[in-house]
């Protein structure tokens, strides 16, 4: 790994404002910035957000195991619970339909004009994360912990080697965007 | 090249590959998934310093989470900037109150649409550090990975969604 590169904050943080910019271009030329692209993907007219999203983790997963076996990258993630992923999950759900944005999409649908997202969105956004950083301290007691899960990832829950489960994984995400593409969504 | 610049929209699979490899990049160069709702809590962490410092010195969740100036906290203004330079490049950059979608269901007042924005975005944030990660990162990073929180986040993201759109605009706006 190229851990000095991780070590050099200033670096990280030069690294950080140029990944954003470089995801922002991408998302808002792919679309999913715009206010009625996340409502036609919800209302499931318009299947422009799950094409990108999908894409992206199709190469990102081939990438990622194919730099973890060359000892480049490891795993970043977290045990996850029916109080904690499920019911943060709808949570979430319910205030995406509301705002029509997502914490990346806000941002970029900011950048190209979208006021509501400006006041309305990134407002809210910054209320929530204070709201969220009071009730914390209750949650991390209880709820985020209740029923956790048994297995961090797929391979280790089916005990099998990744690649038994990225190869169908990628497979089948593959066919469902084919069958997108043939249904003309 | 620059014909591919300031075209409006690129195809979301070649916008969602490249996505991916930035993912990958990411990960890296930084050690650290792409994602952004933890940029948030950072923001409004140093912003109300300003106004309760004890309140966030005490404060449980702004020490597993700093409010700094760092790699989290700053991907949030490159998206914006990303976003604006593309918006630019294209013509497609313009100020707008009211998306068209909500203003002809539910009218062209930007006090509602604001109301209701300022809810979602509460309900966005404290769902995603909730959940530990939004539609990055773990509907793209996490699930990339493999990540079982990650994917069943991802699934309730889109089940929640789809039932707030359709109550939206299929029954209380119909």
């Amino acid at each position: 790994m190229l851990t000095a590169l991780h070590r050099q904050t200033k670096t990280q943080i030069v690294l950080g404002l140029l990944i954003g910019i470089a995801f922002g271009f991408l998302l808002q030329k792919s679309g999913v910035t715009s206010y009625s692209v996340v409502i036609g993907q919800l209302l499931l007219t318009d299947f422009t957000v799950l094409k990108m999203m999908l894409s992206a983790v199709m190469v990102g997963m081939i990438g990622f195991h194919l730099l973890k076996r060359m000892g480049l990258v490891q795993l970043h993630v977290a045990t996850g619970s029916v109080g904690s992923s499920l019911t943060g999950g709808i949570i979430f759900g319910l205030g995406f339909a509301l705002l029509g944005y997502c914490p990346g999409t806000v941002a970029g649908a900011v950048g190209q004009g979208a006021l509501d997202a400006l006041f309305g969105g990134f407002l809210g956004m910054l209320i929530g994360a204070g709201l969220f950083a009071r009730i914390y301290p209750v949650l991390n007691s209880g709820i985020l912990h209740k029923g956790e899960f048994p297995a961090k990832t797929l391979p280790q829950l089916l005990q099998v080697n990744e690649w038994l489960v990225i190869i169908p994984v990628v497979a089948l995400v593959a066919g469902f965007l084919l069958l997108l593409e043939y249904l003309g969504l | 090249m620059l014909d591919y610049v300031t075209q409006v929209s690129w195809s979301p699979y070649i916008a969602g590959a490249g996505i991916g490899i930035l993912a990958c990049l990411c990960f890296l160069l930084s050690d650290r998934p792409l994602g952004c709702s933890t940029g948030y809590v950072k923001i409004s962490g140093l912003i109300e310093r300003t106004i309760r410092q004890d309140m966030v010195e005490r404060n449980e969740y702004y020490h597993v989470i700093r409010p700094a100036i760092d790699w989290q906290l700053v991907i949030v203004p490159g998206i914006i900037i990303g976003a604006f330079l593309s918006a630019l490049l294209s013509g497609s950059f313009q100020l707008v109150w009211v998306p068209a979608l909500w203003g002809d269901t539910f009218g062209y007042s930007p006090a509602l649409r604001i109301i209701v924005a300022v809810t979602g975005g509460i309900l966005l944030e404290t769902g995603a550090r909730w959940a530990g990660g939004c539609t990055s990162g773990h509907g793209i990073s996490g699930t990339l990975q493999l990540s079982c929180a990650s994917i069943v986040a991802a699934v309730c993201f889109f089940i929640g969604g789809i039932a707030m759109a359709v109550l939206l605009f299929r029954i209380i706006g119909l």
